[in-house]
């Protein structure tokens, strides 16, 4: 029992994070960075933080991730930053060739009070950034926040940095699909241009976190939101934010710079959002919905109503990122299945009142908790106290899974232990069956498992 | 229009900062440059003195680590690391002060003195270690402080680690972690100690290690007092000044420790290290030789035959497919990149580019001596300056940590992780013919004819 000094008893605790459901926001705004096409994400503080995040990434996507480090040493933390990162933006630049680079700060940055914007006019001035090239930066102190925060983050700074206002509209819906798979990215691509949509989806890490095996290692790979394409995004019909948390930030800044209306909707995984996501594209397309995704919503229904008995009444606790949670729980319920745990460490004002909407009133007996003291502990606390059925979550999970005996899928970020989320998407109507597939799949091999061999069943 | 893969930097891959810090084996005056700050843009593999500490500590498994900052270095370093543990498993559990925006204007006295006593009521552990993050030493919370009176209050040691970040390199970390143990060392009865006792530094009982060590060591008639840290115990390191020996592996780590004790209580140490058949051999022969003990020589003797003896078949089946491939070595520390390069040498394999994150320079003159000519020496190195001498020298294979895994799967080599990501143990005999399987492995592995290989490509034979 390696949690086995959990008590179900649950002592309000004031201060102290045990088991965290979040990380700190310099990793979001990598990810996020890795999303822009020949883009060097650069971290400014110290060398741990940048080796830190890179092996997280590298561990959950099994792909090499490259970024760069102010490298601060004593001297920076007493006199600033600003030499490391101008002599960084210069060696980049001349060593590595980026089309940009992306800086953020870090807890120790931002202590200390280095203005980023200063010091990259410098970095301009002094002719370290060659012409056509971007440095753009964005804030991420890691003591507010969450991961989330931070990708929320670097995305509205590629709108402050890059988006031009202009005077005509285009045609084109830009997409912002909040920190989604490299596969979620492309199944978004893939459902826009079926229903004849010219989008622009930024960030955008497919072909960038899922590239293929060549015999030679790409510096920066073939995917990736481009420039121009960023820039355009301040003449587009309208801004589609996928999840409040990670995506509203960027869109409502291209609302107020570029005039470009926005609409948040929850993270199309399952049904309904799946359904609005759909709808919301046709709207603003002014095409039909093809034949094609019809199907697939068709299929995702019959196999609903072929295995819904296997799902029927499952209380499940969920943990991760909001705007995750709060699309899962949906289908869930639509599932008829109970999301009654749901803890994640990100703070922020809608999620409390997403969640209840997402519950549709038919699970009064869920516990929802958000911010400081929401982690893996209290997660597992609750279940001591009364069990369920399934655990949806990343990898983190995997110890109370084991302790508790709880069949377990995962989901989220990071997931350090399996492979598949960068391949296969559970956005859209396709993924979502490939959720369900989960569910069964872990609550079947279960029964197959445990079941005395006079219930043991051949067809199920 | 989709944009191309962009195959950049090509033409001079080494930062001209670093040229100091790579040499190649034959050139006129061996002259490395090392132990330097990495250089401000440079993608380099390196982590943070927090890091070093984190590593070093961690595995002690009855203690309570709290890491003091935001939520960052909690959540990086939970659980990641393979150091197995027969008992408690206390370490892990992620524990952290979660700094927030008020704590940084205000301070984090108030919240860790919460902390460490909520945790201590709840889990009742023989120590604790407080983390100190970057944060921490610029708001200049006294951590000391706060240590010693929950110290008093909850009458167990309470003890700081001062790991800011910035403060120097991952090696430096090292030291903070062994000034931490530094403060229990000498505070436990050695009664009960026999003399043919030695204590394990620098072992971190990575897939079991720590285990197989042990039980050569008692075969030959030594008891092992204490590990540090590999299935450490807080008690342990209290009496471990009542050995006889200090047995360090993994020098760059714990030398600073073996040092101390030295000093405080006379105790001697040697080096060693446990990688390859020469050299775990070595280890059990100094040990018996620093004993002067005959009968123990010939137990040494005897186990080193028998062990070898269980290995060599396989061992020389598997050098028949290996001999004449070639090798890549960038790791942690230099020392264990010496031995790695000894390894490869028994399996047949010569290594043509060698290097760590944080060697000395008697290190790399060391690594130099045995290295064959015209074999890159690197200290520092990125992924960039990795992948142009891999395909300039033609590797089969890559020997690295978690951050140079895909790397090399990229450009279509084998590699092996003897970072903490390794599975199987790799150390003593066992170790070797693990080794040895798992290098031919994915060395061998039938995936590669589907692939494009830089050069040097292995053909598989059906």
């Amino acid at each position: 029992m390696l949690l086995r000094h959990t008590t179900a008893a649950v002592a309000e605790r004031e201060a102290l994070t045990i088991n965290p459901a979040k990380t700190c926001q310099p990793i979001g705004a990598m990810y996020a960075a890795l999303g822009i096409h020949a883009c060097l994400p650069h971290s400014h503080g110290s060398q741990g933080c940048c080796s830190y995040h890179r092996s997280t990434l590298t561990r959950h996507y099994k792909e090499p991730v490259m970024a760069g480090t102010s490298s601060f040493t004593e001297g920076s933390s007493v006199f600033g930053g600003q030499a490391n990162l101008l002599q960084a933006i210069a060696n980049i630049f001349s060593i590595y060739d980026p089309d940009v680079i992306a800086v953020h700060t870090t807890c120790l940055s931002e202590t200390i009070g280095d203005d980023l914007v200063q010091i990259i006019a410098k970095a301009r001035e002094e002719g370290s950034i060659p012409p056509g090239k971007m440095v753009i930066h964005t804030n991420t102190p890691s003591y507010a926040g969450s991961h989330v925060t931070g990708f929320s983050s670097m995305v509205k700074s590629m709108v402050g940095y890059f988006s031009e206002p202009s005077d005509t509209r285009s045609q084109t819906i830009n997409i912002i699909p909040g920190w989604v798979e490299p596969s979620d990215m492309r199944e978004i691509k893939r459902l826009a241009g079926l229903m004849g949509a010219d989008a622009i989806v930024f960030p955008d890490t497919s072909d960038v976190l899922d590239a293929p095996q060549t015999g030679k290692h790409v510096f920066y790979p073939k995917g990736g939101v481009t420039m121009p394409a960023l820039r355009r995004t301040g003449e587009s019909a309208v801004t589609l934010a996928l999840g409040p948390a990670a995506s509203e930030a960027a869109a409502k800044a291209l609302d107020v710079k570029c005039g470009v209306p926005c609409e948040t909707m929850t993270l199309p995984i399952g049904l309904q959002a799946t359904d609005r996501f759909i709808d919301a594209v046709r709207q603003y397309s002014g095409r039909g919905v093809p034949a094609i995704i019809e199907e697939e919503r068709g299929r995702l229904i019959d196999v609903m109503t072929d295995m819904g008995q296997y799902l029927q009444g499952k209380r499940v606790a969920l943990w991760g990122d909001p705007d995750q949670l709060v699309a899962l729980s949906e289908f869930l319920v639509d599932l008829d299945m109970k999301p009654v745990y749901v803890v994640t460490g990100t703070p922020g004002k809608v999620f409390e009142r997403r969640m209840e909407k997402a519950l549709q009133g038919r699970v009064p007996e869920a516990q929802i908790r958000q911010g400081a003291t929401a982690d893996m502990f209290l997660m597992h606390q609750w279940i001591k106290q009364e069990p369920v059925d399934l655990l949806i979550g990343n990898t983190y999970g995997k110890y109370i899974a084991r302790d508790e005996d709880i069949p377990f899928v995962r989901h989220g970020f990071p997931i350090l232990d399996r492979v598949g989320h960068s391949y296969f998407p559970t956005v859209g109507y396709a993924g979502a069956i490939r959720l369900l597939e989960k569910f069964l799949d872990v609550f079947l091999d279960r029964r197959d498992r445990d079941d005395p061999e006079e219930r043991f069943e051949l067809v199920m | 229009m989709k944009p191309q893969e962009t195959q950049k930097p090509a033409a001079n891959s080494v930062l001209d900062q670093r040229k100091r810090q790579v040499v190649t084996k034959g050139d006129a005056l061996f002259d490395i440059a090392c132990e330097t700050k990495s250089v401000a843009g440079s993608v380099s593999q390196r982590a943070c003195v927090f890091c070093g500490s984190r590593v070093v500590l961690y595995p002690l498994a009855d203690a309570l680590h709290l890491v003091h900052g935001p939520i960052g270095c909690a959540s990086y370093t939970w659980d990641i690391r393979g150091a197995l543990s027969s008992g408690p498993q206390l370490h892990r559990m992620s524990f952290s002060t979660d700094l927030s925006e008020m704590d940084i204007i205000l301070g984090g006295e108030k919240q860790l003195y919460r902390c460490l006593v909520e945790l201590i009521d709840a889990y009742r552990p023989k120590a604790a270690f407080v983390y100190s993050t970057c944060i921490v030493g610029l708001i200049g919370d006294d951590v000391e402080a706060v240590c010693a009176q929950v110290s008093r209050e909850k009458g167990l040691s309470v003890i700081p680690v001062f790991s800011e970040g910035f403060a120097g390199t991952k090696k430096d970390g090292y030291k903070a972690a062994c000034d931490a143990l530094g403060r229990l060392l000498g505070t436990g009865s050695t009664e009960g100690i026999v003399p043919h006792a030695i204590n394990l530094l620098g072992e971190f009982n990575l897939a079991g290690e720590t285990w197989l060590i042990k039980d050569y060591y008692r075969r030959m008639g030594v008891d092992v007092v204490a590990t540090v840290t590999g299935d450490g115990r807080i008690d342990d390191i209290r009496r471990m000044h009542g050995a006889a020996l200090n047995v360090v592996q993994c020098s760059g780590s714990v030398m600073h420790l073996a040092k101390r004790l030295k000093e405080q209580f006379g105790q001697p140490y040697i080096r060693v290290s446990y990688f390859g058949v020469e050299d775990t051999a070595k280890a059990l022969y100094d040990v018996a030789e620093h004993f002067g003990d005959a009968a123990m020589m010939d137990r040494a003797r005897a186990l080193v035959r028998e062990e070898v003896a269980a290995l060599m078949p396989e061992l020389m089946c598997i050098k028949k497919d290996l001999a004449g491939k070639r090798a890549a070595v960038y790791v942690g520390g230099s020392f264990k990149a010496f031995s790695l390069v000894r390894a490869l040498r028994l399996l047949g394999m010569g290594t043509v580019l060698a290097g760590s994150q944080t060697g000395t320079k008697e290190d790399y003159r060391e690594l130099e001596k045995i290295c064959d000519p015209g074999t890159v020496i690197v200290d520092d190195t990125n992924p960039l300056e990795l992948c142009a001498f891999l395909k300039e020298k033609g590797c089969d294979l890559l020997i690295g940590g978690v951050k140079e895994r895909p790397i090399a799967h990229k450009l279509g080599l084998g590699f092996c992780d003897h970072n903490h990501e390794r599975k199987k143990s790799l150390a003593g005999f066992v170790g070797m013919l693990n080794f040895a399987r798992e290098v031919q492995a994915t060395v061998m592995s039938p995936v590669w004819q589907f692939v494009p290989r830089p050069s040097g490509a292995a053909e598989r034979t059906p």
